[in-house]
């Protein structure tokens, strides 16, 4: 698994549900690079995400890793709005599965546990925790597996200012290694972004 | 190889612990079973020649309770998007979690058929061979529900849709089926021509139903 | 066949091809039922209700060769993306059902005089039905999912599922019946069809095809415009809403 690549989308164009909401779309991103996508509901930051981790296809054009010979999602972390934890699961075996499922070494977690502080819950079952601590277990699935490119759908929502300064630090760190970030976000993240991708509706289409 | 084994041991356990899976199933098919005799009377001979037949329509009908959490539930939580960006292929992915099901719902109703044959006055010589059918039997029916889970997915009345999106292609799985058990009751001398074409509808099941079920998967993103 | 794709071609052509159609297929269905009735001799056993076979078995046909062009179209519609895949698969099933239907009910009636009762489980019949419970799943899943792009695409994957199913459902049918009936079975086709019952039915099932065809471009030409609707719609609620 390759700790840095590049990314870089070629005029792509998404549809969704008939509508087309956006078209001839291109960015690049270069290791340490990063992106913040803003805009209103509906205009298509989640669905972005999602074509980039290969959940959506694509209408139009096409996205591609610097790296040839890993496909493109196994080189993503995608964190969406639904966290993907199972309630039955305690916080340990839904991480543990992460690491195996997704080939990790989980070497960086122990570290992760702490800074998010959820060592002490390691035993309980998941559907136990809060809205925030849920978000910052669905956020721990960064560090189950090294993946270059960390994909963040509203990562801060339903979390205290003390948690999204540990996401800052963490993705800031992770772009220091070399990664790549887009996330979308229509509330301002503290951590600062190579670039910023203003998606607007359009009316006339 | 690990990766496969996560997946399929996850699902196992969440099946275990995710309250009353297996045990609703079990119940179900007693439920059915047990109904029908008051439906159609006691006479023991009757209930004997039908035994075979009645218990494989409710095994079906019992294995359809639990298909549509094959799916649904990762799909709910956002957990299926976990799934597909992995290193498995979907198709792996989508006969795992059949496998699962399969070891989770289809073994223990196969396991109680005999139990429930009792009730119908089966005759006790046709135990095993209800079993050893019933076990071949029910990976199919756990992969072809696979399909039909994926094809309902998010869906409102998915269950019933399910079922009769599914029944039909139980058909040959019920047909075959019942000829096996049947024949050392009522049918033909043999049960093997029956149950090796069991065998094969099992074996065909396991091959290309994930393929249908992953492509179902994949026109089901949001 | 690619110079069809474009809905508006399609629409022009079809708004051509209708009418004459139209004529062309009660025109044979006339001459059909003309042969059937006054030309074709009452069979010495079963009297005149051996008619009823004139639509049973053409009805049968036709929902037979309509699962099939469904299949097609759902093929063409996965791995082509065909724009007008879609739309011919979901137009043909309610017209392949209701033939399917057509057939069950005829061979009900037929059967009465000869059975005694309405439905015995005849392996045709019964691979009909079957048949005809694939069709409602397949109009099912296309009224239960919203979004037009994933309805085609899942109701595509169901019907390639089913169509590969058939041959095996039809084998196990028949492998059933002969299994609780041994003993010689009066076909509801009748041992051998004389040759003079052969015309009326060619003509009847050229006239029924002619019908599935003509219904088939109706409905398309339908689901075409009421597409156009709901896009147009939608145009005008996002632009009230961007005002």
């Amino acid at each position: 698994m390759p700790l840095t690549t590049s990314l870089a989308a070629h005029e792509i164009s998404c549809q969704r549900g008939g509508r087309l909401l956006f078209a001839g779309l291109n960015f690049t991103l270069a290791p340490g690079e990063s992106l913040l996508v803003t805009g209103p509901n509906g205009v298509g930051k989640t669905s972005l995400l999602r074509m980039i981790a290969g959940l959506l296809p694509l209408h139009a054009g096409r996205i591609e890793s610097g790296e040839r010979s890993v496909p493109l999602p196994e080189l993503c972390h995608y964190v969406g709005h639904l966290n993907g934890i199972k309630s039955a699961l305690t916080l340990r075996e839904n991480v543990d599965f992460w690491v195996d499922f997704l080939g990790g070494d989980g070497a960086d977690l122990e570290g992760a546990y702490q800074t998010f502080g959820l060592a002490e819950l390691k035993q309980l079952p998941a559907g136990l925790l809060s809205a925030g601590q849920k978000r910052k277990l669905a956020l721990l699935r960064l560090f189950a597996a090294q993946r270059p490119i960390w994909l963040l759908d509203e990562p801060s929502v339903s979390l205290d200012t003390p948690s999204v300064k540990v996401l800052d630090k963490a993705i800031a760190h992770h772009l220091a290694q070399g990664g790549i970030s887009v996330a979308a976000s229509h509330t301002p993240l503290k951590v600062r972004f190579t670039r910023e991708l203003s998606l607007k509706r359009d009316p006339l289409q | 190889m690990k990766e496969a084994w996560a997946l399929f041991r996850r699902d196992v356990v969440l099946a275990w612990r995710e309250g009353g899976t297996i045990g609703t199933a079990l119940g179900f098919y007693l439920v059915v079973v047990a109904i029908t005799p008051l439906g159609l009377g006691p006479d023991l001979n009757l209930l004997s020649r039908i035994a075979p037949g009645v218990l494989w329509v409710a095994l079906l009908l019992a294995s359809l309770l639990s298909a549509d959490r094959i799916f649904h539930n990762d799909y709910e939580d956002g957990a299926l998007d976990v799934l597909v960006t992995g290193r498995l292929p979907l198709e792996l992915v989508a006969a795992l979690k059949s496998l699962a099901h399969w070891v989770t719902t289809g073994i223990p109703l196969a396991l109680l058929a005999p139990l429930l044959g009792l009730l119908l006055n089966l005759p006790t010589d046709a135990f095993p061979l209800l079993v050893v059918a019933m076990l071949t039997g029910t990976p199919a029916l756990s992969f072809v529900a696979a399909v039909g889970a994926s094809l309902t997915l998010g869906l409102r009345r998915s269950g019933v849709l399910l079922a009769l999106l599914v029944l039909p292609l139980y058909v040959p799985v019920l047909i075959f089926g019942v000829a096996t058990v049947s024949a050392a009751s009522v049918g033909p001398a043999s049960p093997w021509p029956p149950f090796l074409i069991l065998c094969a509808l099992s074996l065909a099941s396991l091959v290309l139903a994930p393929i249908a079920a992953a492509a179902a998967l994949r026109t089901a993103s949001r | 066949m690619w110079s069809l794709a474009n809905p508006t071609r399609f629409l022009g052509i079809a708004d051509h091809v209708i009418p004459w159609l139209a004529v062309l297929t009660f025109l044979l269905l006339g001459i059909g039922l003309c042969l059937s009735f006054f030309v074709a001799p009452p069979d010495y056993q079963q009297g005149e209700t051996v008619k009823i076979m004139f639509v049973h078995v053409p009805a049968a046909w036709l929902a037979m060769f309509g699962y099939t062009l469904i299949a097609l179209a759902s093929i063409g519609s996965l791995i082509w993306r065909h724009p007008l895949a879609d739309v011919a698969a979901k137009t043909a099933a309610p017209i392949g059902a209701t033939f399917a239907f057509i057939a069950l009910v005829t061979g009900s009636l037929w059967g009465k005089p000869m059975w005694g009762t309405y439905w015995v489980w005849d392996a045709r019949l019964t691979s009909m039905l079957v048949l005809f419970l694939l069709y409602l799943g397949l109009i099912a899943l296309w009224q239960s999912i919203e979004e037009p792009g994933r309805a085609g695409r899942a109701a595509a994957i169901l019907a390639i599922v089913g169509f590969i199913n058939v041959p095996i459902i039809k084998f196990s049918v028949d492998w059933w019946n002969t299994l609780h009936q041994p003993a010689s079975i009066f076909r509801v086709g009748g041992p051998t069809i004389d040759p003079s019952l052969l015309t009326p039915l060619f003509v009847m099932a050229a006239g029924f095809t002619l019908l599935f065809a003509l219904l088939h471009l109706i409905a398309m030409r339908a689901e075409i415009l009421r597409r156009r609707v709901h896009a147009l719609r939608q145009v005008h609620v996002e632009r009230a809403a961007a005002a």
